[in-house]
């Protein structure tokens, strides 16, 4: 059946900001998406909050609007720009959410538009576990035995039949968000009432528990002409228990036998077939009982999910591309596969190769988060390796989480049976806890009955500890010795710890005795037919694939697994050097681990490789290109820390390094020598000093003065940052910090009260600086950047201020010796500048300065990178040349990003919320963009994408540290002015009281049943009678009221705002959104008012001009 | 458990040596090397007789995860000539397994070979063609590397082969409905030609109440007029169909009689031979469980499990009338849509079917049960008209 006709224009819904369970993979699956409609000639509307996106590209979608994605806005940008169709199975739970809202109002058949890829009675067949459990039937399947149920009364109820431990699932939520495992009545209590706040619907689904079964999931492709695929079959290794998004997975399925796996194809097709997935992916996830076969449906997602993006990378079989054509009208026998060419897209990948993925956590972020691994994602990114067996793939995949420890080790002296009771319960640690029993004598049952690990994993972890005692034990490393190891996947690394060898050592001797990885190719099919596209992996296998290339290739590092601090906007860098390069005529080259990102699809580069970004893994695939064709050089610095800690190692090894040199960079982090370049410009930073010793580090907090800024030095989001205020803090920060050694030392600076940050990103080329954009956070120093709101251009900041920031900019950019990127980092006390810190690479800010200002700063600085000047970037039109960043025009957008914090995702093991107080490190998922023509607008916007739109009215309730008292009176006085009831406790009250401020006294905690009235400030929030909290702390007050009320506020989805900066912030909004309609505008809209701007601007000067 | 250090070498004809450990029996064996991409169903692809004569290459890595079971064999034997994968596994892991592969080859005699790049001997296989082969282990793999290469070299092509007839059931036997979950009375008769059936063709036919009396492939029309049966099967099997004349030969008498007719992959070659058209022999054949086919009746896909290394030369499109002129028309119904391969044929004016494929599956996705339930309608029209007809003639 050939392509529809009758759309011509098509709205694709984004999925919003990273989150933890919908993440970067939706870029990915959006991006292809928006290509393949541009391609078949389809005008593309497009809305994502999300700036630091591809898919929001300007040049990708004909219009694209960075908007919240709500309801109400999308029902603008439809009726706006009426397009024929809506396509909402690429942008997750958000997108889908989003259609369904559209169509229940009445909006999508008011404008006459029609949903393609999906059905809302699919949808809500798939969606509705009651409606799901009869189409399971129906399909020949079972389902767990389970009950629904709306209040706590019918769960309990409902617990008497099915019995403990019992899985507690809201209906509609994602990511598995609230949903957990009841071990008796208290856990019921505690997840079922979450889970019926978490779901839209207020209903909650009790099931049997099938813990410790296996687990498999399938993903399925349906055409309109009823073909169905099965893409990918991937098994957890974490048997039932753990969300499938936090499990260790492979693919494809290792342990059925075609009888079993064939039974789950027919039910997975029978389903599809039942719920009636109009076109496109959808996956099934299944339990498989070890005892006796019995299969299970657990659940399916009828939309392209983080699954399919895996799935994706892992068979090289291009789902969300494909299921895009589908909606179109295409089936799959009309689509070729890319990767062969000659044979169609209607067949079922088969794999030659294993793939793993691991979860990467950011309990370290969360101190006070349970690590427990439950049903509900807690994992903020992944890694994903390909080997040619499971020991392989593995091995590469824990290497690959660059986290210190996640490599397998060798204890024999640990204690097997202390590691099998805490592998019992599932944590980040429980494989390595098993293969450590297991090497420290367990044997293969008690691991399995601590863990129910199916036990062909367990013999191959056995089959990597064998191997590590055989390296251990060796007279000396022969070739066949080496081989052996490496075809299992071991690292030099490892196999230095294992010989007590530098692992450099261990990598003369492998490349001496010529032991070296062959590159093969996924290429969908296990070599039946010829593959055109060049996605390979190492593995140390025979024959490599690596063909000879003309010219020579420039190597783009990415950045690895997302993880808190760097995500999405690292790989938006590396993604856009790569077009950059390959317009520029060059042939790239992308190294990367992480299968969620628009990086890693196998036509964003000339080649890929799919590979961990250690020194070790990253060498060879340098060795394996300048071998097949040479090497002009590398890039490090666009994929944030991960591949720019390998930049003096890589110079090391003789590898060219494009861009700003290692030196360079070193510099920059290195406090003495950078101390000597803002000398020489004659620039300050706080007062501070070097410390490896708490003796140290009191000596120079003693001598700059409390309180300060601690941190080790070389790390990314503030990892480990802290404000310090005492001495005896200072002590126990440094009792608790482990990553300072005398090579990185903790850095400890003055910190500056009551300071306005301020972010530039800029270009230099050697003699002349490009202002890519001055940022203004909206909270003062203190707050991690990245965790800040922060608005661009500034709005409080004059012309002199903005001058000193370009002048200082520059400065430091030559002294330092950047080609290419640098960010940096000011903040302004007292009218005194003082730089904070200077990184000379690709920052988290750089997407949303070149959405903001329509710019492309990552393609500028690769070009940089390999000689082009800012004269030849704006000749060539790369860069503008009437302004830059720093030099908007009145008249230019304005453009607020707020950050997107993962506080609901994680429960302190008593199971309340973690503490919603921001600080200097930092812990945002991802970011969202407002942008509109003043701040006002433009904040409102990005509140209402961030978290939901600010109230309007209603009742607020303020308390404030004693600091913000004054500035509070005045904002108390404006939302009484607004109309809003002001509700505070105390002291707070009391001052607003005195100045002639209504405010009506609630309750403290402490407090509660000993005052008439309508109770504690907690009852409220829980009452639902306050929609809008102030609260910004006092010193170290975690354990108090305030913790309380964030905590509570959080949990319920009342908006929280912890500093009166952002509050602010905040009344300017609520004014501007009771004041103005709210208006839908694309960015090429805006780009086209900047311009407009522009031209004003120059008339102006030139009618000045004439006049004088 | 520590493995096995004893070498084995996979030599191909074109001289290509691959050096790796030995696993399953050790000692020399010689056949046709070819690659199967399944990722699940080794012990079908094993005991499935139409690999007679051939050495496997498994290109999936980890092949005996879930061992040997009873259930899921496809025939009384292992018939691989020889066994290539790269990582055997060491413990096996299912809850119907009785035993490892690695024991169940030995037990029964399979040379095969561990460690090996399997990808790169995949790769030679499909630039090279399918081609001569030999797994050499324990003491065969330390004579001259030399003396196995013209071993090799020296065993006959598999074209030009007849393989059917030695791995065909000696005697005949019955697969009954009543074995097979069918309640009722057998709603139909079939006398099924084993020219090396797997186990799951007469199981899916008892399963829908036909009464399948299996008889060697030498059977001629007698025999299985013997059995007066309302159809006729011809099953999948080994070997270059061209040598089948024998069966050719009876199948146009069946036709001739105006039995209804079913064949699958041999089966399908001898219809077409049957009907006057050629077979040829594949560059590297069809060997997996994600073939697509495109079914002309309803223009839709299904995914198949294939095993063919020769096919039936037959022009796609419209219907065109049999060389053999006296079967009427005839049409391609079904082909590959990775190289438009003739994967099925159907006369349309007798009520005589085949496909290249394997619809029983096992290894494989069961797109096309519904073939067998096609195979009933036209056996129970059949011998409702012929009961008519009796009836009208008494």
């Amino acid at each position: 059946m050939p392509k529809r006709t009758d759309l011509n224009s098509v709205l694709v819904i984004g999925s919003g900001p990273i989150v933890i369970g919908q993440a970067a993979e939706f870029d990915y699956s959006g991006t292809q998406a928006i290509r393949v409609l541009k391609e078949e000639g389809v005008r593309v509307v497009l809305v994502n909050s999300n700036p630091a996106t591809i898919m929001t590209d300007p040049e990708l979608a004909d219009a694209t609007y960075v908007e919240p994605i709500t309801p109400e806005v999308v029902a603008k940008i439809i009726e706006k720009e009426r397009p024929d169709a809506v396509l909402p199975t690429l942008g997750g739970q958000t997108a889908l959410n989003t259609a369904i809202a559209l169509d229940k109002d009445g909006v999508l058949e008011k404008f006459g538009v029609e949903l393609i890829g999906a059905n809302i009675d699919a949808i809500e067949l798939g969606e509705n576990r009651e409606k799901f459990k009869g189409v399971v039937e129906r399909s020949g399947g079972e389902s767990a035995r389970s009950a629904i149920v709306h209040t706590m009364d019918e769960a309990l109820q409902a617990v008497k039949e099915l019995g403990y431990p019992v899985v507690v699932r809201p209906s509609f939520t994602m990511g598995g968000l609230g949903s957990g495992m009841a071990y008796d009545e208290a856990d019921l209590h505690r997840i079922c009432g979450a889970g019926l706040q978490y779901s839209p619907t207020s209903e909650v689904l009790l099931e049997e528990s099938i813990l410790g079964w296996k687990e498999y999931e399938l993903e399925m492709m349906r055409d309109r002409n009823d073909n169905v695929v099965v893409v990918c079959s991937i098994e957890n290794v974490d048997p039932v228990g753990v969300h499938t998004g936090d499990s260790i997975t492979v693919a494809p399925a290792m342990t059925l036998t075609d009888r079993e796996y064939q039974r789950l194809r027919d039910i997975a097709i029978n389903v599809i077939r039942e719920v009636g997935v109009d076109t496109g992916g959808c996956n099934i996830q299944f339990a498989v009982n070890p005892e006796d076969g019995r299969v299970v449906v657990i659940e399916m997602n009828p939309r392209v999910s983080r699954s399919s993006a895996l799935a994706s990378k892992a068979t090289g079989f291009a789902i969300a591309k494909i299921a895009t054509k589908l909606a179109l009208g295409y089936t799959m026998d009309e689509i070729p596969n890319d990767i062969t060419r000659k044979t169609p897209a209607s067949f079922e990948p088969v794999l030659d190769y294993v793939v793993v993925k691991v979860p990467r956590f950011a309990f370290e972020k969360f101190p006070a988060a349970d690590p427990t691994l439950t049903t509900t994602m807690k994992s903020v990114g992944e890694a994903m390796a390909i080997g040619r067996n499971f020991t392989e793939a593995l091995q590469k995949a824990l290497r690959s989480l660059e986290q210190k420890g996640t490599e397998l080790s060798f204890d024999q002296e640990a204690d097997p049976h202390a590691l099998l009771a805490a592998a019992r319960t599932a944590t980040t640690e429980r494989l390595a806890q098993t293969q450590q029993a297991l090497y420290a004598g367990a044997t293969l049952e008690q691991a399995f009955e601590a863990t129910a690990i199916d036990p062909w994993f367990l013999d191959q972890f056995m089959l990597i500890n064998e191997i590590a005692d055989e390296v251990r034990t060796a007279g000396q490393l022969t070739a066949q010795l080496l081989h052996r190891a490496k075809r299992h996947g071991f690292s030099d690394a490892q196999i230095g710890q294992l010989r007590h060898m530098d692992p450099a050592v261990v990598r003369g001797v492998r490349h001496a005795l010529g032991v070296r990885p062959v590159y093969k190719t996924v290429d969908t099919c296990a070599a039946e037919f010829e593959a055109f596209t060049p996605y390979r992996y190492s593995s140390y296998d025979l024959e490599t694939e690596v063909e000879s290339h003309e010219s020579k290739s420039v190597i783009i590092l990415g950045s690895g697994p997302n993880r808190i601090g760097q995500g999405i906007e690292f790989d938006y860098s590396c993604v856009h050097a790569t077009m950059a390069l390959r317009e520029g005529g060059y042939e790239t080259v992308m190294v990367n681990c992480n299968p969620e990102t628009v990086s890693t699809d196998y036509d964003i580069s000339d080649r890929l490789y799919f590979e961990p970004l250690t020194l070790e893994d990253v060498l060879e695939v340098i060795a394996a290109e300048e071998a097949s064709g040479g090497v002009l050089g590398v890039f490090v610095q666009l994929g944030g820390q991960t591949p720019l800690k390998l930049a003096q190692e890589l110079a090391d090894a003789g590898v060219p390094i494009l861009g700003t040199s290692p030196e360079a960079i070193d510099l920059a982090e290195h406090r003495g020598e950078f101390a000597r370049v803002l000398d020489n410009a004659g620039l300050i930073a706080p007062k501070n000093g070097t410390a490896v010793s708490f003796e140290d580090a009191k000596r120079v907090a003693d001598a700059i003065g409390y309180p300060v800024l601690v941190r080790p030095s070389y790390v990314l989001g503030g990892r480990g940052m802290e404000i310090v205020y005492t001495e005896e803090a200072l002590a126990s920060y440094v009792e608790h910090a482990t990553e300072i050694t005398p090579d990185q030392p903790m850095l400890v600076d003055r910190f500056l009260e009551d300071a306005i940050e301020i972010d530039v990103d800029a270009l230099y080329d050697g003699s002349e600086l490009y202002l890519g954009g001055i940022m203004e956070h909206i909270e003062e120093a203190g707050i991690h950047s990245g965790d800040s709101a922060c608005v661009l251009p500034p709005v409080t900041l004059g012309p002199d201020v903005l001058d000193r920031v370009r002048t200082a900019t520059e400065q430091i950019a030559a002294g330092v010796g950047v080609r290419g990127l640098i960010n940096i980092q000011f903040a302004l006390a007292s009218d005194v500048l003082y730089v904070i810190e200077a990184n000379p690479r690709a920052s988290r800010t750089v997407p949303f300065v070149s959405k903001a200002t329509g710019v492309q700063l990552a393609k500028a600085a690769a070009l940089i990178g390999v000689g082009r000047t800012l004269a030849d970037l704006r000749a060539a039109g790369v860069l503008p040349s009437r302004y830059d960043g720093g030099t908007l025009p009145i008249g230019a957008p304005v453009a607020v990003k707020e950050a997107v914090l993962p506080f609901t995702r994680f429960r302190t093991a008593e199971g309340r919320v973690v503490d919603s107080l921001l600080g200097p490190e930092m812990r945002s998922t991802g970011e969202v963009m407002g942008i509109d023509k003043h701040f006002d607008t433009a904040f409102a916007k990005s509140q209402s994408a961030a978290g939901g739109p600010l109230p309007t009215s209603g009742r607020v309730f303020v308390s404030v540290a004693n600091r913000d008292k004054r500035t509070l009176v005045g904002q108390a006085k404006r939302l009484v002015d607004l109309g809003f009831q002001v509700v505070s406790t105390g002291g707070t009250a009391e001052v607003l009281r005195r100045n002639g401020i209504p405010a009506e006294v609630v309750a403290k905690i402490a407090d509660a049943g000993h005052e008439d009235g309508a109770g504690t400030v907690l009852e409220q929030l829980h009452a639902g009678t306050v929609d809008l909290v102030l609260n910004t702390p006092s010193g170290g007050d975690a354990r108090t009221d305030g913790y309380e009320i964030r905590a509570a506020a959080t949990s319920l989805g009342v908006p929280v705002i912890t500093t009166t900066a952002e509050f602010g912030a905040c009344l300017q909004a609520i004014e501007a959104q009771r004041q103005f309609e709210w208006s839908v505008t694309s960015l090429q809209e805006h780009e086209s008012r900047l311009q407009t701007a522009l031209d004003d601007q120059a008339g102006e000067r030139a009618a000045a001009e004439a006049r004088a | 458990m520590s493995p096995t250090t004893d070498p084995a070498l996979l030599v191909l004809e074109d001289g290509t040596v691959h050096r790796g450990r030995a696993y399953g029996a050790r000692g020399a064996t010689l056949g046709e090397a070819v690659f199967t991409t399944g990722m699940t169903g080794y012990q079908e692809t094993l005991t499935d007789p139409s690999y007679a004569g051939q050495i496997v290459v498994q290109t999936a890595p980890h092949i005996g995860n879930t061992g040997v079971n009873a259930q899921d064999r496809e025939s009384r034997a292992i018939w691989v000539a020889g066994y290539v994968v790269r990582d055997a596994a060491r413990r096996p892991s299912n809850w119907r397994s009785e035993r490892s592969l690695d024991e169940e080859l030995e037990t029964q005699g399979i040379v095969g070979i561990q460690d090996v790049d399997t990808r790169a001997i995949t790769r030679t296989l499909r630039t090279e063609g399918s081609m001569k082969a030999g797994v050499f282990s324990g003491e065969q793999a330390e004579r001259p590397v030399a003396e196995l290469l013209e071993q090799v070299r020296s065993q006959p092509s598999m074209k030009g082969q007849s393989l059917a007839e030695t791995v065909s059931a000696a005697e005949a036997y019955v697969v009954s409905p009543a074995e097979h979950g069918w309640a009722g009375e057998p709603v139909a008769r079939i006398a099924a030609l084993d020219l090396g059936m797997k186990a799951a063709t007469p199981r899916h036919l008892a399963a829908r109440g036909v009464e399948v009396h299996v008889l060697p492939a030498t059977a001629d029309f007698a025999a299985i007029q013997a059995v007066d049966p309302d159809g006729v099967f011809l099953s999948n099997g080994p070997g270059d169909p061209a040598t089948a004349d024998r069966q050719v030969q009876t199948l146009r008498e069946v036709l001739d009689a105006g039995l209804p007719f079913f064949g699958i992959c041999f089966g399908n070659q001898i219809f077409g031979r049957a009907l006057g058209f050629g077979t040829y022999k594949l560059p590297f054949g069809h060997r997996g469980p994600n073939q697509p086919v495109m079914v002309k009746e309803t223009g839709r896909v299904e995914i198949t499990s294939q095993n063919h290394g020769f096919a039936v030369d037959a022009p796609r499109g419209e219907a065109v009338e049999a060389p053999e002129s006296r079967y009427g028309r005839v049409e391609v119904s079904h082909w590959s849509l990775n190289d438009d391969v003739v994967e099925g044929l159907r006369l349309l004016d007798r009520p005589a079917f085949s496909v290249q494929f394997h619809p029983e599956a096992t290894a494989g996705p069961r797109d096309s049960l519904g073939l067998f339930d096609r195979f009933v309608a036209l056996l129970t029209e059949h011998r409702d008209s012929r009961s008519a007809r009796t009836a009208e003639g008494a």
